[in-house]
Parts: C-alpha cells; sequence; structure tokens
C-alpha cells in the first residue's frame, strides 16, 4: 500500500468517522465541534485528488465561514442555565426509508458500473492528475471564459452584504 | 520534515526570547529594569518561568466542559504551526512548495477562531466567553484588510507561492524556474530603464518595487495586530476588564501552549509581511558598483552559505517587525470596540481595496 493510499484511508476514516459523530452527538456544539473534523477531512481529500485550490477554498467558505457563524448562533442564542442545546430527532421511519432508499440505490449503481470502460475514469488515471496545481487553469478559465457568471455572482454576493447590512442597522436608524 | 523540526525549533527558541525581550522592552519604555534576578539582566528569567509552568498542575475547573476545554489550546498551536508549512525560510527551506501558498496559510489560521471559540466557550466562565466573543468578532473583521493586503501583494508578484515571491525581490531572481529572463526595473517601471536586477538590496524589494506598497504594509501591519489580538487591539484579553479574556481558566502547560500559540502567531504574521513586503531571505544590502554588498551578504540558492544569510535576513526582518509590535503595545492605549470596527471597516478596508486597484495599474505600467 502506498503512502498516497493510506493518507486516503486516512482521510477518508476522519471524514466519515466525524459525520457519523456530527448525527449522533445530541449537543449542537459538539456536533458542531466535530463537524470542523469533518471538513478538514474533506479538503485532505480533495488535495489527494488533485484538486488544491478546492481544498483551500473548502476551508475558507466552510471552516473559517459557516462553521464559525454557526457555532456563533448557537452560543448567542442557546445555553440558558446549565443546560446544553440539544438536538432532537423527528420523523425516524421516514428517515430511515429515505437513507435506506438512497444507500441501495447507490450501492446497486456502484455494483452495476462497469469502471472500465468509462473514458474519464481512464484518462484521469494516466495523465498525471494530482500532479500539478489547477490554480493557474482555473483562474484563466474564470477569467476569460466564465467571466460573466463570475461577475454576476460577484454581484449578486455584494447585493446580499449590501442588503444584511441594511437589514441589520435598520433598527438604529430610527 | 526538516523544515518542520527547523521550525519548531526555531519557534521554541523565539518564544524564550521573545517573552524576554517583551518584560524588557516594556520595561525600558516604562522607565523600570524588569527582570534582573536570575543571570546576566535576568536573561535566564523566561527559562526558569517555563520551567515552573511545566511543573503546574493541569487543572479543569469542576464545571467546564472537559474534552473542548482539553482540545482548544492544541487546537489552535496547531492551526498556527500548520501556517509555517509554506513559509520559505531560506532559498531551499520551505515546508510546502504547494502552489496555492499564502493562500493556504490564510486559510489555515483561520481554524484558529473555532480554537478560541472552543477555550473560551468551554471554560463556562462569563470573562472567558465574553473575550472569546469579543476575539472573533476582530479576528473575523481583521481578516478582510489582511487578505486584502495580501492580494495586494499577489496581484503585483503574479504568483501565491512565497518562494516565488521572495525570489522576485533579490539578487537570485534567475535561479528560480520560469524567471531566467525577467528584470527588475527601479520603482517597477521599465520606463525608467534603470535596470536593478543585478543591483539587489532593498531596491527589488516589494515596497520599493511599488512605492504605494509601503502604505499597504502599514496597513497589513495594523491588521495583523489585531490578528494576533496584540494591543492596541488587545480588547480580547484586556487584562483590566476580562482578567485574561479566552484563557482565564487555563494554566499550566495548556497556558503555555497557548501562550506559544500567541507568540506564533506574531512571528508567523511578522514572517509573512517580511516575506510580502519587505524581500524575504534577501539581503538588504545593494551592489553598488565594484562594492558588491548583496553578493558578500547572501549567498547563492543551494549553498549552505546562500541558506544560513536567508535564514538569518528572515529572522531579523520578522524580529524586527515583533520589536515594533512590543513598541507599539506600550505606547498606545487600548481601542474601544466601536472605534475598532470604524478602523476597520471605514478606514483600512476602503483604503486597501483603492490600493489594490493601484498595484493592477502600476503592474500594467510596469
Amino acid at each position: 500500500m502506498s503512502l498516497v493510499t493510506l493518507l486516503f484511508y486516512v482521510f477518508a476514516l476522519l471524514t466519515v468517522g466525524s459525520a457519523l459523530g456530527v448525527l449522533l452527538f445530541r449537543n449542537v456544539l459538539y456536533a458542531a465541534f466535530t463537524l470542523l473534523l469533518t471538513f478538514l477531512g474533506l479538503a485532505g481529500l480533495y488535495v489527494l485528488a488533485g484538486a488544491d485550490l478546492l481544498a483551500v477554498i473548502q476551508i475558507v467558505i466552510y471552516v473559517g465561514g459557516i462553521l464559525v457563524l454557526l457555532v456563533f448562533g448557537v452560543m448567542l442564542t442557546q445555553r440558558t442555565s446549565q443546560e446544553y442545546p440539544a438536538s432532537r430527532s423527528h420523523n425516524h421511519l421516514l428517515g430511515l426509508l429515505v437513507a435506506g432508499g438512497l444507500f441501495t440505490l447507490f450501492l446497486i449503481m456502484i455494483v452495476q458500473v462497469n469502471a472500465e470502460h468509462l473514458g474519464w475514469i481512464a484518462s484521469a488515471s494516466s495523465n498525471a492528475a494530482g500532479q500539478q496545481s489547477t490554480l493557474a487553469g482555473i483562474g484563466l478559465k474564470l477569467m476569460t471564459d466564465a467571466v460573466l457568471p463570475f461577475e454576476v455572482a460577484g454581484i449578486l454576493l455584494l447585493i446580499a452584504l449590501i442588503g444584511a447590512a441594511y437589514i441589520a442597522g435598520k433598527g438604529q436608524n430610527r | 520534515m526538516l523544515a518542520f523540526l527547523i521550525f519548531l525549533g526555531l519557534l521554541l527558541t523565539y518564544m524564550i526570547l521573545a517573552v524576554y525581550a517583551e518584560r524588557k522592552v516594556s520595561a525600558f519604555i516604562q522607565d523600570r529594569l524588569g527582570p534582573m534576578e536570575i543571570g546576566w539582566y535576568g536573561i535566564g528569567q523566561t527559562v526558569a518561568d517555563l520551567i515552573k509552568l511545566l511543573q503546574k498542575e493541569d487543572i479543569v475547573p469542576e464545571r467546564a466542559d472537559k474534552w473542548p476545554f482539553l482540545a482548544a489550546p492544541m487546537i489552535i498551536f496547531v492551526a498556527v504551526f500548520a501556517g509555517f508549512a509554506v513559509m520559505p525560510l531560506t532559498p531551499d527551506l520551505q515546508g510546502s512548495d504547494a502552489a496555492v501558498g499564502v493562500f493556504y496559510l490564510l486559510a489555515i489560521i483561520s481554524i484558529d477562531i473555532i480554537g478560541l471559540l472552543m477555550a473560551g466557550w468551554s471554560s463556562n466562565n462569563k470573562y472567558s466567553l465574553l473575550g472569546a466573543m469579543r476575539s472573533i468578532a476582530q479576528i473575523i473583521s481583521y481578516e478582510v484588510p489582511v487578505g486584502l493586503a495580501v492580494i495586494c501583494a499577489a496581484v503585483y508578484c503574479q504568483t501565491l507561492d512565497l518562494q516565488a515571491i521572495s525570489f522576485q525581490q533579490g539578487i537570485w531572481i534567475h535561479e528560480y524556474p520560469g524567471y531566467a529572463q525577467e528584470t527588475n526595473y527601479l520603482f517597477g517601471l521599465r520606463s525608467l530603464g534603470i535596470d536593478v536586477t543585478q543591483v539587489g538590496g532593498f531596491l527589488t524589494w516589494n515596497v520599493v518595487r511599488m512605492p504605494l506598497f509601503f502604505v499597504v504594509y502599514v496597513i497589513f501591519f495594523i491588521a495583523t495586530l489585531a490578528e494576533c489580538n496584540r494591543a492596541p487591539f488587545d480588547i480580547p484579553e484586556a487584562e483590566s476588564e476580562l482578567v485574561g479574556g479566552f484563557h482565564t481558566e487555563y494554566s499550566g502547560f495548556r497556558w503555555a501552549i497557548l501562550f506559544l500559540a500567541e507568540y506564533g502567531m506574531m512571528l508567523l504574521l511578522t514572517m509573512l509581511g517580511a516575506v510580502l513586503f519587505l524581500g524575504g531571505w534577501n539581503t538588504p544590502l545593494p551592489n553598488i558598483g565594484p562594492v558588491k554588498l548583496a553578493f558578500w551578504t547572501s549567498g547563492a540558492p543551494g549553498t549552505v552559505y546562500g541558506n544560513l544569510t536567508g535564514a538569518f535576513w528572515l529572522v531579523t526582518k520578522a524580529f524586527g517587525g515583533i520589536f515594533v509590535q512590543m513598541w507599539v503595545r506600550w505606547t498606545y492605549p487600548r481601542l474601544r470596540v466601536d472605534q475598532l470596527m470604524y478602523l476597520c471597516w471605514k478606514v483600512l478596508t476602503p483604503a486597501c481595496l483603492i490600493l489594490l486597484f493601484l498595484s493592477a495599474v502600476w503592474r500594467l505600467l510596469g
């Protein structure tokens, strides 16, 4: 077993194990803290798949942004007296059915698919994927072929930011 | 692996020196002597303090949330230490030459916020929680000017790799793969026609290649003070209000780890500033005619002398930055929360946006 394969299993175990932790912890903050490990494991898997930029973006957005916001929200709204903020589970039967159904669907797909005949799998394993950084390629694409969607997304986020600032500041101006 | 051990050793040695320096600098600024008892001029004081700290009992408050409380210092330290992975200490020594370089550095140190939250929340102490809240609001806000200042440098250098940025700012630029044909002009302007590629020294640093980078560096420096929770941005720790902020409940070894992470953050960010704006491991002395000061004071990449001088210059620049940080700490009073946010969002961020635009224009001119 090569080092890369070993690392893959370590990161996969980290991701799946901590994702289980997110589901099973009743304390919402514990779940949020284990979510950190899930994101880090996922970033590691991205690096192993040759997507270095995506891995870093994953950490910036999900750990630096979303997770902090989540923990902040829980801490500011909950925690009256000594009770920890707990998550409850509803709809056991329906949840079990949906999850089980999806699982069997994916399982059937994985078993039935013939990996050798898929062109992109063969080309991905033959060329040196993961050897070169995706940084320059993604940057050039964003500034040439995909410049319109890129700018539109930027303007959309700016509008959202201004809207959020307006709503948050509304009470103070009057 | 070598880079890992060297940086760990550097960080530990630096911490012992920095704590001593902080006490001495503050003492001299306030016209007193500081530690004088242990060794010559109290030089052994930090070592003695460290031994005392390691002997202390590892106390976990009874009502604290045990596991997050125990894990938080480790997370904070690992997040800061992981940032050193892409730092080029010498022309040949860099943990990882990943192309995403400085972007990775900014991403990985943002994990530190989660550690702070964990420490503050799990201590189950109102001072800790308040300190953590303030600390996070401050760090998240000031990540914007830091990020923009870094982007200014990245736009000008056309790369995120810190090693490439270092090579661009000195006489060894042709040694870096892909830069064999590059030329450095004075102030980065080709139209001036003054070729300084072989002159080197401070004339090829980013602050001179793009003169407005001096302003960017000042903004970066102010914002990193806030990122490190240093005075005058120390409202998260404000001893006179919050006891100790998020680390109020910590003692002994874990408190030492938190302290190590805090000083490590200072070293990391001043080093980053030195690499981005002040020439990294390049010498500040230029070649003047036959007096080849730049060649004498910085050896070629790949030689032992080149590595030693490279490490010497980068560490010297970082220590200079840390000295200014200490100087600022003992000179300016603490900001209020509203002043803090005003400075970040209404002064530093707009200024950085304008400077980012000017950096791109300067790149096109050069």
